[in-house]
């Protein structure tokens, strides 16, 4: 029997994704009606303010993580589509401009990890990927991903998340024009200039439909095994400030009406380091409280984007000229993409 | 005797990944060296771009992430 089910995905792929999806939707749409009754059931009252940190801890905690379980599955499937290999062969020989937008967006669906930031910075490069683009690439991979979009999704709407998205895809492909208009070469490390140029070759990435079925599995394995104890602590956090912070509280410091506190939140986001999973639940409690929608977005964006930790990893191929124009070219994106946000909302 | 290289800066997935490969190894019986590579100039020069990467006589086999059991078991038995 349970050899049964686990050969199932191999024998109908079509049918158990079908199957899966279905269950999905019917277990989120239960999802309601379930953190209502679970906090009825408690000795508490409903519209206390211990009563509505509950709520909504019984509630968003499902509600996140289902969403995070599918999506981390389904980009798991097209993740598998594209690997690093492929995604330098489609970059290589392509004129900047086009290329930086390919790179912003390949960013998205290339799964990427900051430790392999350096080998992948070089595999770029030695194919003959110019700067610029690699460095679009580079922005884009780690600041927009699935992670932090179905949790801006999950916890905002659809409206913040492809605000989000968008604005990372912009402040990527500009940053990376940038870098590769201030012709910066020199500043790579020598024994990387130095490196012999090779021919990219995208190598072969086709598999059966039941083997990409497997690499969703596994990247909800790895992924959400990984980050649910940050979402449940931010959510935690999140519920508290919920119930228990006054509202308007963020807003004579995090307000519109401070100027200065686009700066101070890419300035305070550039040597923290958490993964977007960590971030957004909090965040989310901040903007409830009257915190401006682009301040919090600055400040999401430099504590994803700019890490201290990949700043020291990347100054094994990089000279501190190239790191300090990155990170200056990319905050800058920031503030503009903070700035804007809060004068049209 | 395989000789196994991961390739990795030394992340978590990159001692997930000696510590299956030790697993298999000694469950099988077959006789390995296992070493591991953070040299930044040495995991490039293999050419890869995502680590952990596994080298195997010389021969990359796999590339991005920690390799499924099934795997493991494959190269070994080969």
């Amino acid at each position: 029997m349970n050899e049964m089910i686990a050969r199932w995905p191999e024998r109908n792929p079509r049918l158990f994704l079908a199957v899966a999806a279905l269950f999905w939707f019917g277990l989120y749409e239960a999802l309601i009606p379930v953190s209502e009754a679970l906090v009825a059931a408690l000795p508490v009252d409903r519209n206390s303010h211990l009563g509505g940190a509950l709520q909504f801890f019984f509630y968003d905690t499902p509600k996140v993580l289902m969403l995070l379980t599918g999506i981390v599955f389904l980009m798991g499937m097209i993740n598998s589509h594209f690997t690093p290999e492929r995604t330098r062969a489609m970059l290589a020989g392509r004129s900047e401009g086009t290329a930086n937008v390919m790179a912003a967006t390949l960013g998205v669906f290339t799964p990427f990890c900051s430790c392999s930031a350096v080998p992948l910075f070089i595999g770029f490069v030695q194919a003959g990927v110019p700067l610029g683009v690699t460095f679009s690439f580079l922005i884009s991979a780690p600041m927009v991903n699935e992670v932090a979009l179905t949790l801006l999704l999950g916890l905002f709407g659809w409206k913040v998340a492809l605000l989000y998205l968008s604005l990372g895809l912009f402040i990527a492909i500009v940053a990376g024009w940038v870098i590769g208009r201030l012709k910066m070469e020199a500043y790579l490390e020598d024994w990387v200039r130095d490196m012999p140029k090779i021919q990219a070759t995208a190598g072969d990435t086709s598999m059966p439909l039941y083997e990409r079925i497997n690499a969703g599995f596994s990247s909800v394995r790895e992924i959400v095994g990984k980050v649910w104890p940050y979402i449940l602590a931010g959510i935690a956090i999140g519920a508290g400030i919920h119930g228990y912070v006054p509202e308007d509280f963020m807003a004579s410091f995090m307000g519109k009406e401070a100027w200065w506190s686009v700066p101070l939140a890419v300035l305070i986001g550039i040597p923290m380091y958490t993964n977007a999973a960590g971030i957004i639940p909090i965040v989310q409690a901040l903007l409830a409280k009257g915190a401006a929608l682009g301040t919090v977005l600055a400040f999401m964006m430099s504590v994803i984007a700019l890490s201290l930790p990949e700043m020291v990893i990347l100054r094994k191929v990089l000279k501190v000229r190239l790191i300090a124009t990155f990170i200056g070219v990319v905050a800058v994106g920031i503030l503009i993409v903070g700035y804007v946000f809060n004068s049209a909302l | 005797m395989k000789d196994i290289k991961v390739l990795g800066t030394g992340c978590a997935k990159c001692k997930s990944t000696v510590a299956i490969i030790e697993q298999v190894a000694s469950a099988k019986g077959v006789p390995v060296t296992l070493e591991k590579i953070e040299d930044m100039q040495q995991i490039v020069s293999y050419g890869v771009m995502s680590t952990p990467s596994v080298v195997i006589d010389g021969k990359v086999v796999h590339s991005g992430g920690i390799p499924s059991r099934d795997k493991v078991e494959e190269w070994l038995s080969a």
